[in-house]
């Protein structure tokens, strides 16, 4: 039985326009889509966009109520009438020579208010709340590159702020609107730069608008057979010039490379006026590579208008897998291995324990006895015949992409490797639900904030040699600072190795905790991340891999990059925005 | 905080038990301790393959064969010697063994052994979260098999413990020691590349995998003067290490506080400090200390502290970034900060220690006995004091000593002479009661036939062991006593000129006795502290006034320091008369006791103690560490 490719994530896109009609303005993803506990006390997965939509998960209760404490009885909704937003700071003139161009723009609150915030915890905390902060004064919507050029020209003009806005995941508080800020504050919603200009078979490239969301890109190059290969987990709603002034990362880089491995062109709007590349080579040797001034530049520099770049046949075959390790030292031995054999699959993730758990909580209700017959099978050999703990055993997801002959054959190599590190294959099953994981994880947090349990992932990269302490020594740093602030339950602290590189890997982090009992369950949680982080420095990590350093984590960018690194970031952007037009204070 | 809130736990006489049921049902009974949430289950010699495999050996096996030209697989073969020489191979059956005839021994020697129990479950608690060290004080040969014996007891965890390599002069024995955990380190091996990093390796692997707590003394050696040594700071850095570079999560750090009502090695030491040559360490020696059995050693109390975690002590002190530039198997030395954090963390552990010391009113008889003797003599009196007078000092400087936050054991419920009286029957090897006279046993006058220099030695060794247990209660009138002493010398009474003393006199004794290093503020604010809560000083803006009452404690606590102070003014003297530029670091010892004898016998210095080798090593120290000597190679 082969499986479905591909369709794990959603079966219906439709997002370009009116996005707040379609997605929630006080949590994550489409207001038709949200976890809940029914009448009966068992979680369902509402709507119908995903696989799992419309279904009973019927172990996700006890492991809520288990894992935090938490009951469905105490419940903690949010506020849906939100509280008054500050009336516009309007630059009049500004807005008249705006509106003499035509290009769409709106002053309405509720448009402000959505493009006002990104996804991090007190983003979206405060939004249940009702509590709304600064805000942009005005939303204007580009139709194309041109539009952008002279709206970037009468923000100069007339002194105004402008902060870009693509799919708004951000979780670095990036799009947070500086509240020093006096001038008239303008949200740039990309939204409407969203079409595919020209795809180039020749040489495998396509020239793309930077508004266009993941998942529309997809599935408009997988009508002419192609794919760009890049699948951030927020893939759904985050936008192509989004991942480029992010320095995105896609789960699988392994055969597709990162961000940065992906644009051969980018032209970007700066107060100075648009720089870009004047051919569309693969490599260059003329001087520090100018894309790496716009790659990771955060909206600081300027907007993101159009962006060429590679894509690939679509695969031919795609298989998940799955392999259970005794312990997680071991698995992260045979990651280590198969990084060192350059032979990993198009992903491959390490999910410790506790997300293999949390992971396995997830599954939906089994429809035949045989089913469930097999699955107790499953969990007697690998506990009872081969002796591992289920308290210490975790599991590696994979997948493999390509024509299926290659598949097989690497699905082998790598299942020979694990086999060396104790591992056992455990079935796609597994694996698919592992990447499922990913992606609802976000709708899960909305649930939790229904009940008193608030979290957020954040990740970081690391050498492989300390792969593993990393691991360890934050996770306990986030058990033990809970402790010491006061939260009264034990919280979740999770990790997963989730990109491996020849010289290192990604590792991603869960923490969660119910906060009843604690008067300022934000500021706790906001303490904790920042001792997490802390810990993540002292212990070799990286300040982000893939989310960026946004407002959140600015305080430690200069111990990353020297005080002369600083310096010549700095100097970039008093160039390229002597005035700070785009203003929107993020990196440094 | 004030000193006297000092809250201290309960003890329990774990002998108590011992005299009512059977040994060898103890020996043999089940032992299940708690282990390491974390452990990697693992025998004594796959931690020895876990050691030459490591990173860090392969470093150093390659860079000394590059250095030296020798074959890896030579020196490979030459690790594992050492290796096999340095490691334990701890084995519950000796554990039992040593648990039964310990068991006989102690209850012949001793009244009682206390221990804390609420420490015992703090400590229990402590090796389940993290990897945990074990810092007795020491004072004994027996602290580190007491200590196992006391683990045995309470089921906790046996610890694995750095012995010096001199305990392998006792073949025996020394496997036997090495059964129940003992492993050996030689006793220098400075430049030892391949050396350290077998160590250090060996100690970090143990550590890590939760193998055991590991023990080691932070001083290093026995201190023969009862007074805490300034700390060894090699085998802190190793266990400190693993948690600086992330290995583990953090360590804990658990001082223990050892203290003997009389030490077994009483007059050995007093012997050893005056010169008299040691025995040594044998087999049959430890035999011959058979008559040891028959005497009375009183009680000895345990006092597990308070777990410490490097990491809240390291917080704000050390950036542990320094670590991610260079793969961290590469031998490097500690940068500064690291240093000076293992430094102050070590002051701060053996203060720890100090501070649970239990104190018996012994000790307070023998400082009051001590500073009696002295004025008596430069009075020309031989008299001694009167019991009543002597339970009436003792019961002024129990009230003084527990205003300074003493850990003193006095049992309130007897009145104060029998109190008296009890400690001088325990110890009357070193005092003499005649017609309700007390004084210290120093034999004088009748013994004519036998030589001065003898008869000083002799009088040396019990004045000695009397000052030792003087120097049990140092560590809690240090402070004061320093103030005390620097008003004394200062010019004036002006705050200033007092401070300025006291920094000098507390910079001087810094090798003698545990002071903090860069602390000098902190310990003239406590000692200012304790001196007027207690009524003995008052402050003006200015200046610092002796009140009516505090004559007397002044009196009492410098006089406490004077014996130092004569020994430091000596050995300069010495220095300034006698040594010429041909001295050797070796010859300084027999040099100084020589011109000491010499001005005792003329009867020119009043301390016999100044006779004490530890004093005028530290004396050399202080005067090196400040300048006013320099050593020459050559």
């Amino acid at each position: 039985v082969f499986p479905e490719t591909f369709p794990i994530r959603f079966l219906l896109c439709e997002i370009a326009h009116a996005k707040q009609e379609i997605l929630k303005w006080n949590g994550w993803g489409y207001s038709d889509t949200r976890f809940l506990f029914n009448k009966k006390g068992q979680a369902e997965f509402t709507g119908k966009r995903y696989r799992l939509s419309g279904m009973i998960i019927p172990a996700l209760q006890n492991w809520f109520e288990g894992t935090f404490g938490a009951s469905v009885q105490h419940k903690s909704p949010p506020i849906l009438t939100s509280s008054a937003v500050q009336p516009p700071t309007l630059n009049e003139a500004f807005v008249d020579e705006l509106k003499s161009t035509g290009i769409p723009c709106s002053h309405d609150a509720e448009d402000r208010v959505f493009r006002g915030h990104g996804h991090c915890l007190h983003e979206v905390f405060a939004l249940r709340e009702g509590k709304v902060g600064r805000v942009p004064d005005i939303v204007v919507w580009p139709n194309c590159h041109n539009d952008v050029v002279k709206i970037v020209e009468l923000a100069c003009k007339h002194n105004v702020c402008l902060i870009p806005y693509g799919g708004g995941t951000s979780v670095s508080s990036a799009l947070e609107c500086p509240p020093e800020e006096t001038r008239c504050i303008v949200s740039l919603d990309t939204s409407q730069m969203n079409r595919i200009l020209w795809i180039d078979e020749k040489n495998l490239t396509a020239h793309v608008e930077a508004g266009i969301v993941g998942q529309e890109l997809e599935r408009l190059l997988n009508e002419s057979g192609y794919c760009t290969g890049h699948e951030p987990d927020s893939m759904e709603f985050s936008s192509l010039g989004g991942w480029v002034a992010t320095r995105a990362s896609g789960m699988k880089k392994n055969i597709y490379g990162n961000i940065e491995d992906l644009v051969v062109h980018v032209k970007m709007v700066t107060p100075q006026g648009v720089i870009e590349k004047g051919c569309q080579c693969p490599r260059m040797s003329t001087g520090p590579d100018i894309h790496h001034f716009i790659m990771g530049s955060e909206g600081t520099l300027g907007v993101v208008t159009e962006v060429t770049m590679k894509i690939r046949p679509m695969p031919e075959y795609q298989k998940y897998g799955s392999v259970v390790f005794p312990n997680f030292e071991q698995g992260v031995a045979c990651l280590r291995e198969v990084a060192k054999q350059r032979c990993a699959p198009a992903s491959i993730r390490l999910m410790d324990n506790e997300q293999f758990k949390f992971g396995h909580a997830l599954k939906p209700q089994v429809s035949s006895i045989f089913t469930s017959f097999l699955d107790g099978l499953k969990k007697f050999y690998i506990t009872k015949f081969k002796g591992f703990d289920p308290d210490r055993l975790c599991v590696a997801t994979l997948l493999f992409e390509g024509d299926r002959e290659k598949v097989l054959q690497h699905e082998k190599q790598v299942y020979d490797i694990a086999a060396k590190f104790g591992g056992l294959a455990a079935g796609e099953d597994n694996g698919q639900r592992g990447y499922m994981l990913t992606f609802v994880i976000a709708y899960l947090r909305d649930l939790g904030m229904d009940y008193y349990v608030i979290g957020e992932s954040f990740e970081t990269s690391v050498p492989w040699d300390r792969v593993l302490d990393i691991c360890r020594n934050v996770k306990a740093r986030i058990i033990q600072e809970c402790k010491d602030k006061g939260v009264q339950f034990s919280p979740l602290s999770t990790c997963r190795v989730t990109q491996t590189y020849d010289a290192g890997a990604c590792v991603y982090f869960y923490f969660a905790f119910n906060y009843r009992g604690l008067s300022d369950p934000v500021h706790v949680y906001e303490q904790v991340e920042h001792a997490a982080r802390e810990e993540i420095l002292a212990n070799g990590g990286s300040l982000s891999h893939h989310h960026g350093v946004g407002k959140l984590r600015k305080e430690w960018m200069r111990e990353t990059i020297s005080d002369v690194g600083m310096g010549m970031l700095k100097s970039v952007k008093n160039y390229v925005d002597p005035k700070n037009i785009f203003g929107n204070r993020n990196l440094i | 905080i004030d000193p006297m809130l000092k809250k201290r736990d309960d003890f329990e006489d774990i002998l108590e038990e011992r005299r009512n049921s059977s040994d060898l049902k103890y020996a043999l009974r089940c032992y299940t301790p708690v282990l390491y949430k974390g452990v990697t289950p693992c025998t004594s010699s796959m931690l020895k393959s876990m050691v030459l495999q490591s990173d860090q050996l392969h470093y150093v096996i390659n860079q000394v064969s590059k250095e030296t030209g020798k074959a890896t697989d030579d020196i490979k073969e030459e690790a594992s010697a050492i290796l096999e020489e340095m490691a334990q191979c701890l084995q519950l059956s000796t554990v039992r063994f040593f648990a039964f005839t310990l068991s006989k021994a102690f209850k012949t020697l001793f009244r009682s052994i206390c221990v804390n129990e609420d420490g015992i479950q703090r400590l229990q608690q402590a090796i389940q979260e993290h990897p945990v060290v074990l810092l007795p004080s020491h004072r004994s040969y027996m602290d580190f098999l007491l200590m196992s014996y006391i683990l045995y007891t309470y089921d906790v965890a046996l610890p694995v413990i750095a012995a010096g390599m001199d305990f392998m002069g006792m073949k025996f024995v020394g496997e036997m020691l090495r059964m129940s955990g003992a492993f050996f380190i030689r006793r220098s091996f400075g430049g030892d590349k391949l050396y350290w990093a077998l160590f250090s390796e060996y100690v970090k692997t143990m550590l890590k995998n939760g193998f055991a707590p590991v023990e080691f003394f932070l001083e290093g050696t026995r201190s023969r003067t009862s007074k805490s040594l300034t700390p060894k700071l090699g085998l802190l850095n190793i266990v400190m290490d693993p948690f600086l570079k992330g290995e583990v999560f953090d360590v804990n750090v658990v001082p223990v506080s050892i203290s003997y009502e009389r030490v077994l090695e009483e007059t050995l030491y007093a012997r050893e400090l005056l010169g008299i040559p040691k025995p040594k360490e044998s087999t049959s020696g430890l035999f011959k200390a058979r008559k040891i059995l028959s005497e009375d050693y009183g009680s000895i109390h345990v006092y597990f502290g308070q777990p410490v975690s490097v990491r809240s002590l390291a917080q704000g002190k050390v950036n542990r970034c320094q670590f991610n530039l260079v793969p961290r198997h590469i031998p490097r030395r500690p940068s500064e900060d690291i240093a000076s954090f293992v430094n102050d963390s070590a002051y701060r552990l053996v203060r720890a220690q100090e501070e649970n010391m239990v104190l018996k009113p012994w000790v307070l008889v023998a400082s009051l006995l001590l500073q009696y003797h002295h004025q008596n003599q430069a009075a020309g009196q031989k008299r001694g004091i009167a019991l009543g007078e002597l339970t009436a000092q003792a019961v002024w400087l129990r009230d003084l000593s527990r205003q300074y936050g003493a850990f003193l054991h006095w049992p309130d419920h007897i009145p104060p002479s029998e109190v008296v009286s009890s400690s001088l029957t325990l110890h009357r090897g070193l005092v003499r009661i005649c017609e309700d006279k007390v004084q210290l046993a120093v034999e004088q006058g009748p013994h004519s036939s036998v030589a001065p220099e003898e008869e000083l030695l002799s009088q040396a060794v019990i004045l000695l062991s009397c000052a030792s247990y003087r120097n049990q209660a140092l560590h809690v009138f240090v402070r004061p006593a320093l103030l005390a002493l620097a008003i004394h010398t200062a010019s004036s009474n002006q705050k200033q000129e007092v401070f300025n003393s006291f920094s000098f006199l507390r910079n001087m004794f810094s090798n003698e006795f545990i002071l903090c290093p860069g602390a000098t503020v902190q310990d003239f604010e406590e000692a200012c502290y304790l001196l007027v809560k207690t009524g003995a000083l008052q402050f003006t803006q200015q200046e610092v006034l002796v009140t009516e009452r505090g004559h007397r404690t002044l009196a009492f606590l410098s006089t406490m320091l004077d014996p130092f102070l004569q020994g430091y003014q000596v050995v300069c003297r010495f220095l300034c008369e006698e040594a010429t530029e041909t001295l050797t670091e070796k010859q300084f010892i027999p040099a100084v006791r020589k011109f000491i004898k010499k001005l005792l016998l003329a009867g020119r210095l009043r301390y016999m103690e100044v006779l004490s080798s530890d004093l005028q090593k530290n004396s050399l120290a202080a005067l090196l560490r400040l300048g006013a000597v320099r050593k020459m190679k050559g």
